[in-house]
């Protein structure tokens, strides 16, 4: 359901980039996934399957994805590292001062339209 | 043949949210209406929280509640008997709000003459915490029954919210593997700037001082 959600958002959003390019048809749409964003990308690839028919401009798009590591770095060693493999503790020096730096966004990286 | 061409877009979809979320904020601001974003599952307790919260301060201050539900309006009508105003705000099945529909809501309900919103988020530990909504600050509640190790589970909910309601206290007889010092801790490791209560929305217990962080809050909102 969560993922129905980011589909409108991104059909909204690469219509209003389609408008400002002139274009009448998408072939695909790039999308890059941070790799603790939360988002599940096949649940993300049957919503757009629904969703872009609504679209006369998407109505025969691809959705592509493509996944960004999560990257978390240390306070206090200054070193990076999995977040995904070490979750908040540094594996370095067992600090819980760290912070993701990469990883839980989520983008529309490019369209391929005409 | 058409011609395709690549269009290089490069938009963060949460980061457009964040914008957004921000001039809600400011939007919010400048009316001096602050809003609390309250989180938590199904069952812990926010409606019955919020009651007793509103029977606590409403002399005080204008209130609101916004109750976002995937299709119902039974929240809102226990709400609206406490005598505050109210409204529903379906999500048509999203499982959380965005700031984007916090917006249309509060233009809706119209909460320029309110002090204290409160948006009650849908009962979801996940979804509502990766999207920011545009509050002034994010509450949560968790109740004795689900366990103390939830913070372990829901990172990412326990490390956004300024404040963690342990409902339910009242129940620590029965419940009695829950530990106050561990859930404490595992908050505090997450996020070490929440403000956690015990609280007992039943029998009262521990709501004094939820009142005040309240009453301290949104006196500090509208005074800079």
């Amino acid at each position: 359901m969560h993922e129905l959600g980011i589909i409108v958002h991104v059909i909204r959003t690469v219509e209003e980039v389609g408008e400002e390019n002139h274009l009448t048809e998408v072939r695909s749409v790039t999308c890059e996934i941070g790799e603790v964003s939360g988002v599940v990308p096949e649940y993300l690839t049957d919503c757009w399957q629904y969703a872009r028919r609504k679209s006369e401009l998407l109505k025969d798009s691809e959705l592509k994805i493509e996944i960004l590591p999560g990257v978390t770095v240390c306070e206090d060693c200054g070193k990076t590292y999995s977040t995904v493999k070490y979750a908040k503790q540094c594996p370095y020096c067992e600090s819980y001062a760290t912070h993701l730096v990469q990883g839980n966004g989520f983008s529309i990286k490019e369209i391929e339209g005409a | 043949m058409k011609d395709f061409k690549v269009i290089e877009v490069k938009r963060s979809i949460f980061e457009d949210n964040n914008a957004d979320a921000d001039n809600l904020r400011a939007e919010l601001k400048s009316e001096g209406t602050f809003l609390l974003n309250l989180m938590s599952s199904p069952g812990a307790g926010k409606t019955t929280t919020l009651k007793r919260t509103i029977s606590m301060l409403k002399d005080e201050m204008k209130i609101g509640v916004m109750e976002a539900d995937i299709d119902s309006d039974v929240d809102a009508e226990a709400i609206a008997a406490t005598g505050v105003r109210a409204i529903q705000i379906h999500t048509g099945g999203m499982c959380h709000l965005d700031a984007d529909m916090t917006r249309q809501g509060i233009r809706e309900f119209g909460t320029k003459d309110l002090d204290f919103v409160v948006l009650e988020n849908v009962g979801n530990l996940v979804c509502p915490a990766e999207f920011d909504t545009g509050s002034t600050k994010n509450a949560m509640i968790l109740s004795v029954p689900e366990g103390d190790d939830k913070p372990l589970k829901y990172p990412l909910m326990f490390s956004i919210c300024d404040v963690v309601l342990i409902n339910k206290c009242d129940t620590l007889g029965v419940f009695d593997d829950f530990s106050k010092e561990a859930v404490k801790e595992r908050i505090l490791k997450l996020n070490p700037y929440a403000k956690i209560f015990f609280v007992s929305a039943k029998t009262g217990e521990g709501f004094e001082d939820w009142a005040d962080w309240i009453r301290t809050e949104v006196q500090s909102y509208q005074q800079d």
